[in-house]
């Protein structure tokens, strides 16, 4: 039980693919504009994601080393052309505002790293939490950093969400700061991805190490794991 | 012992290739359907948004003209696209002509506008825009409603030389901060009233008897 939990932590904040690892930022910084972008691309992520831990943890031993790259590849673009089709069917109007990313999910590092690194070395059962462990990590922080960019820069949030929910959802936006709102600009253009995400990062930085402090008074015991968070635990 | 590897190998991958393909088809075939569906609609959303129902009774989709290639770059167009004509009881009321603007602020802007028998503007959309967002952005209905400021709009209303921005001497709203980007699609649709102006005849002078719809 408790090896499911250390997957689960190390995904979603230890080794978050985004804020520790920096995996997958080009599709991070490109469509976090505003909340549904980066909830349609997360989702798109984690669903390719989980899918190709599950297909690489269940031929894991049917591989030899010399090909397994490319048949990890090719697992990890059968299923994003897959998502992108799925898309294309049913939320269309995301899938043209998302355009190019959609099949750029097969280059997200983030997705060949957790296969290398974890699906081909462990059960199904360990290799789908992480998958979605991870996935989910990276989905969080691209909505934070898009909910972060839309309030700043244009003054609502949930916007548009009808592209990914329905009808229903077109009345979830938020006003928040009245009509005259102008919009804080440089939030919605790329240098707001990256100051956004600097932030994140940073924010991080600071929980991490408050904990530490936390934890090393609690033990008194001097802390004996390495400074800085940034490991990329077994991948090469 | 090499040779044996190899071949192995090319088994394995191959197997892989083969079901991926397999996956692949399947999905396409489950879904190949319903995006077609969702193309056409959507294309028939944009076109229907521009043009008042009133005015025609026929599928707009399939009834659409070629642009000869002299007159395409009256428009500013560079590819195939297409005039869709509009009919009422097979008499042609309106046509929705596609154009582009490439003088603005950051790359090409694809436009459509309505254009009724009588030269007057029924709507005008941008299609696609990579003008900055939170300025030149408010081209875009889903953004601003600057755009539907065309409405109703003829070459003779306004005059010819209140066609232009504001800043220009015009009549019509730049935003502010970005005058490029107004200035860019109100030239372009200036220039498309004229081409229509010109070239009417070429849709409206047969008037069409037989039935409509098969001019693909």
């Amino acid at each position: 039980m408790n090896e499911y939990k250390e997957i689960s932590f190390n995904g979603l904040w230890k080794n978050n693919p985004a804020l520790v690892q920096l995996l997958g930022l080009c599709p991070l910084l490109a469509v976090s504009g505003s909340v549904v972008n980066a909830l349609g691309l997360g989702l798109a992520t984690l669903l390719v994601l989980v899918g190709s831990n599950i297909s690489v943890s269940l031929i894991r031993n049917a591989v030899s080393d010399a090909v397994k790259l490319p048949a990890f590849v090719m697992i990890i673009a059968s299923f994003t052309t897959c998502t992108e089709l799925l898309m294309q069917a049913f939320t269309y109007e995301l899938y043209q505002i998302l355009g190019i990313f959609i099949p750029l999910i097969v280059t997200n590092c983030a997705i060949l790293g957790r296969a290398d690194a974890f699906a081909c070395k462990n059960k199904l059962i360990p290799s789908i939490l992480d998958g979605f462990a991870m996935g989910l990590g990276f989905m969080l922080v691209l909505v934070a950093i898009g909910a972060i960019r839309e309030i700043l820069g244009t003054g609502i949030i949930f916007g548009n969400m009808h592209l990914l929910f329905g009808e229903a959802a077109r009345s979830w936006q938020i006003s928040l700061f009245g009509e005259n709102y102008k919009g804080f600009l440089i939030a919605i253009l790329p240098p707001g991805a990256f100051l956004v995400t600097g932030l994140l990062i940073a924010v991080k930085n600071i929980i991490d190490a408050h904990m530490k402090k936390r934890a090393a008074a609690k033990s008194k015991s001097p802390a004996t794991r390495s400074k800085r968070v940034r490991t990329t635990d077994n991948t090469a | 012992m090499l040779g044996q590897s190899i071949t192995k190998n090319s088994l394995i991958l191959g197997g892989f290739a083969v079901v991926t393909a397999g996956v692949l088809a399947f999905t396409f075939s489950l879904t190949a359907d319903k995006i077609a569906e969702e193309e056409k609609r959507a294309a028939t959303r944009a076109l229907s948004e521009i043009m008042p129902a009133h005015l025609y009774d026929n599928d707009l989709l399939s009834n659409t003209r070629e642009i000869p290639l002299e007159q395409q770059q009256l428009l500013g167009l560079e590819g195939d696209e297409k005039i869709y004509i509009a009919t009422l009881n097979g008499q042609t009321t309106a046509i929705i002509v596609p154009m582009i603007a490439h003088d603005g602020y950051s790359g090409a802007i694809k436009l459509i506008a309505g254009i009724q028998k009588n030269g007057q503007i029924t709507g005008v959309r941008v299609l696609s825009h990579r003008e900055t967002p939170g300025l030149g952005d408010k081209i875009d209905i889903n953004k601003n409603d600057w755009i539907t400021t065309f409405d109703g709009k003829s070459l003779t209303r306004p005059k010819s030389e209140r066609w232009a921005v504001k800043k220009d001497g015009g009549e019509f709203d730049q935003f502010t901060g970005a005058t490029i980007t107004p200035r860019a699609v109100v030239n372009r649709v200036k220039q498309t009233l004229t081409y229509f102006k010109k070239h009417r005849v070429q849709f409206f002078s047969q008037n069409d008897g037989n039935s409509s719809g098969q001019e693909n």
